[in-house]
């Protein structure tokens, strides 16, 4: 019995020793994560070599070596820029540079950006504000942003009552594209929601129209939209009635998105018990009523994910409008990359636009999946 | 009380049997009926205020009637590829008919990368290894949120124009050249008895779907497995490989030979060709990858390890427990990706590949006839889609006869 009591270890009597080096800290990190085996560490190799051969040649062609200063001569007035001024090898930023009013703006006159410039802080602001999870009251937000906003929106943007008109022949660039974008997002949803619920209705007549208008929609391609909007919808208008361009390009746009947007929602609809409408309907509230307070908050809540999904493809898609001859941001700076000074800045162009297209949407793609983590918790078990 | 129960209902009390009236707006019914015909009466009285526009700016246009016979007419164009001949003297139906074919043949070829390259990132993202999961990410972030018209423009003008000139073309083994004219790969040249060849492989196929079905009769019948899957791949591989050598090579191989300018003979896919391809079948493999990921992540673990519970081995676990059930749930977003793809290959016209949009286009320019094109157009698309929801419906009852 001493025997024992001499020779077993009392625990907590000796200091723990602490993992084995190959199983903790960076070591254990690379032999779990990259080198698990040797068929993982060939995997590993061969994907850092292939990041090699992309990563940095990349960063010394976009970084590194590329041209960002004016020369002194174009900054002093005496020529304009142009490509050759570009003698370093990389990227040409120098053209992104010099174009970069005409990118953001189109042809929209120097005196009157302002205007651009304020209707983008109201919608930044409108958007912080109904995003934002530290402002509790948001309708009077989500009223001036979806009813007052899109009217002082295309008044600041287009003229009249004092302000000198711009015409949309004049719009271009990147505010034409985040006005398609915007104005597709706006109406698209309350339209989706109608199609939606006419697609659910018990009507027969007011189901089969909806049904009919969203599978033609979706059955479609966007282009061949605009490309009827463009050369199919004069033909059908009255006399003397012409609708600007850009008009039909945002009607074709809109209700594309729509047809979208109601197949979301018609989603979220159905994700909803129907225990829901039946004790809407056991509270008397009539069809519109059990709609808007009941059924909607609901189904809108569970579509969100979907909803911000369609606002990121409907914001690509706008790139098509160039089929009907539009300047939008991406044909803009296509244009200014054949421009005959900035020859054989293709590259550099269209890099810029994805990276900007890129930070929008990625944004929109991480709110809506923390919107999907934070409504998860709610449904787990 | 127990005389009202016994009494007959007196007149104080409202007999339920005689019908109340309400008022029309307050019954459910008749109000969904009035509200079918605002729609109706609406709709129909809009388009009758469009056809009559129609009619009007025809009539003072002196614009020829509605139809289809200006298919027959001349076209006068050409298309810069084709897999029909064609000449100028070609009637528009035929070009319009060759842009249809070049927008499938481009549409499948963007299909099979996508599905391929989508399957392989899809399977990178879920990977134990830490950097081969986030470069699959990194790549679908980086596709999924960049417009597909930008990424066209870019393989076609940003990449594609970076090739080497034909002198200094890039060779594969001497046989598949890439330089900025295209892509040249050796064109197979059919001999005769070819036919044999091909019927061997129909015959091959079809006894492999014979042998299946009978070896799973018998294991449902007596429990006797039957190695189909050896059995098969020998089947179908060996049957044609020796109706092959039996006929002395029934296929020749041209191969593309350089010439002063360019390469002569075998099979030239266009710049514009390979540009919509990759770029399509490279967009679309990120969204592939992120249907196969949700596939096969929404099997829970629970099946796999019960299925090796049960004594099963892995590979069998993989093909009768998790792949049935991963694939109930890929398959029907992926027919959808392919017609994406049809539908995205429209945007051909913009680096100068003949879709039918692009045919399209050019005809109603030449020939003015609007509604005809935008008609033939949502026919041919929706025929598409159509058949592909079709296709997506039979699958998902399919699936849905599975589960019990």
């Amino acid at each position: 019995m001493t025997d024992m009591t001499d020779q077993s270890i009392v625990p907590g009597t000796r200091p723990d020793l602490p993992p084995p080096v190959t199983e903790s800290g960076v070591i254990g990190w690379l032999r779990h994560n990259l080198f698990s085996s040797w068929w993982d560490s060939l995997l590993t190799l061969s994907a850092i070599y292939i990041v090699y051969l992309i990563v940095p040649p990349f960063i010394s062609w976009a970084f590194v070596n590329a041209d960002w200063q004016f020369l002194p001569s174009v900054i002093s007035g005496e020529k304009a820029p142009e490509f050759s001024d570009c003698t370093s090898g990389g990227a040409c930023w120098i053209f992104v540079r010099a174009r970069f009013g005409q990118f953001f703006y189109g042809f929209y006159p120097d005196a009157e950006r302002w205007r651009v410039n304020l209707v983008l802080v109201m919608l930044v602001a409108s958007i912080y504000g109904l995003l934002s999870e530290r402002i509790k009251n948001k309708k009077p937000i989500a009223w001036f942003f979806f009813a007052v906003f899109p009217l002082l929106a295309f008044f600041l943007l287009y003229g009249g009552i004092g302000l000198p008109v711009v015409p949309t022949q004049q719009w271009g660039g990147f505010m034409l594209t985040l006005t398609l974008a915007g104005i597709g997002i706006v109406f698209s949803l309350p339209i989706g929601i109608l199609l939606a619920l006419g697609r659910r209705s018990q009507l027969p007549i007011v189901h089969l129209l909806c049904v009919l208008f969203i599978e033609f929609a979706r059955g479609v391609p966007l282009i061949t939209i605009l490309f009827m909007a463009n050369v199919m919808l004069p033909l059908f208008l009255p006399q003397g009635v012409e609708f600007n361009i850009l008009l039909r390009v945002l009607i074709g746009v809109t209700l594309f998105a729509s047809a979208y947007m109601a197949e979301v929602i018609r989603g979220g609809l159905q994700a909803l018990p129907k225990g829901q409408y039946e004790g809407a309907m056991a509270m008397g509230l009539g069809y519109w009523a059990m709609m808007r307070l009941i059924i909607m908050p609901q189904a809108l809540r569970v579509a969100i994910p979907g909803i911000v999904n369609n606002f990121i493809s409907l914001t690509q898609d706008t790139t098509l409008v160039a089929i009907v001859g539009l300047y939008d941001f991406l044909n803009i700076v296509r244009a200014g990359s054949r421009d005959s000074n900035w020859i054989g800045t293709e590259i550099e162009g269209y890099v810029f636009c994805a990276f900007v297209y890129w930070i929008f949407c990625f944004a929109m793609s991480r709110y809506s999946m923390r919107i999907e983590r934070k409504l998860q918790t709610g449904h787990k078990r | 009380m127990a005389l009202a129960k016994g009494a007959p209902e007196s007149g104080a009390v409202a007999n339920p049997a005689t019908p109340q009236v309400i008022a029309f707006w307050r019954d459910e019914r008749k109000r969904g009926m009035i509200a079918q015909v605002v729609v109706v009466a609406a709709l129909l009285g809009f388009i009758w205020f469009l056809l009559r526009n129609f009619l009007i700016k025809q009539e003072m246009s002196g614009a020829p009637p509605l139809s289809l016979y200006f298919l027959q007419d001349v076209a006068g164009f050409q298309l810069s590829f084709s897999l029909i001949p064609l000449t100028l003297d070609s009637p528009i139906g035929r070009v319009i008919f060759a842009g249809a074919l070049n927008t499938l043949i481009a549409a499948f070829f963007a299909g099979i990368i996508a599905t391929f390259l989508g399957l392989l990132v899809g399977i990178a993202r879920l990977s134990k290894n830490w950097l081969i999961s986030h470069i699959a990410a990194t790549y679908i972030e980086i596709i999924r949120n960049i417009p597909l018209l930008l990424q066209l423009v870019f393989w076609y003008g940003g990449v594609l124009t970076a090739l080497p000139k034909p002198k200094d073309s890039i060779s594969l083994l001497d046989v598949v050249f890439l330089n900025i004219k295209g892509l040249f790969l050796p064109k197979p040249i059919l001999q005769e008895g070819v036919g044999l060849f091909f019927i061997a492989i129909a015959v091959a196929i079809g006894l492999a779907i014979f042998i299946a079905r009978w070896a799973r009769k018998r294991q449902m019948a007596t429990g006797q497995q039957f190695p189909t899957i050896i059995v098969n791949t020998a089947l179908i591989i060996l049957l044609p490989a020796f109706v092959f050598v039996l006929l002395h090579d029934p296929i020749g191989w041209e191969f593309p030979e350089k010439g002063a300018f360019n390469f002569k003979g075998g099979l030239t896919v266009q710049p514009e060709m390979t540009a919509l391809i990759v770029g399509i079948g490279i967009s679309t493999a990120a969204y592939v990858a992120e249907i196969v990921r949700a596939g096969i992540i929404s099997v829970s673990h629970g099946q796999s390890e019960a299925s090796h519970a049960l004594g099963l081995k892995s590979s069998w676990t993989l093909r009768l427990v998790v792949l049935p059930q991963a694939l109930r749930v890929i398959i029907p977003p992926m027919i959808s990706q392919y017609l994406n793809v049809v539908k995205n290959s429209t945007l051909a016209g913009f680096i100068g590949y003949a879709d039918l949009f692009a045919v399209i286009g050019t005809s109603q320019n030449q020939t003015g006839r609007a509604v005809e094109c935008v008609v033939i157009l949502m026919v041919f698309y929706l025929t598409i889609s159509l058949i592909i929801s079709t296709i997506m419906n039979v699958y998902n009852k399919r699936a849905a006869l599975i589960e019990r």
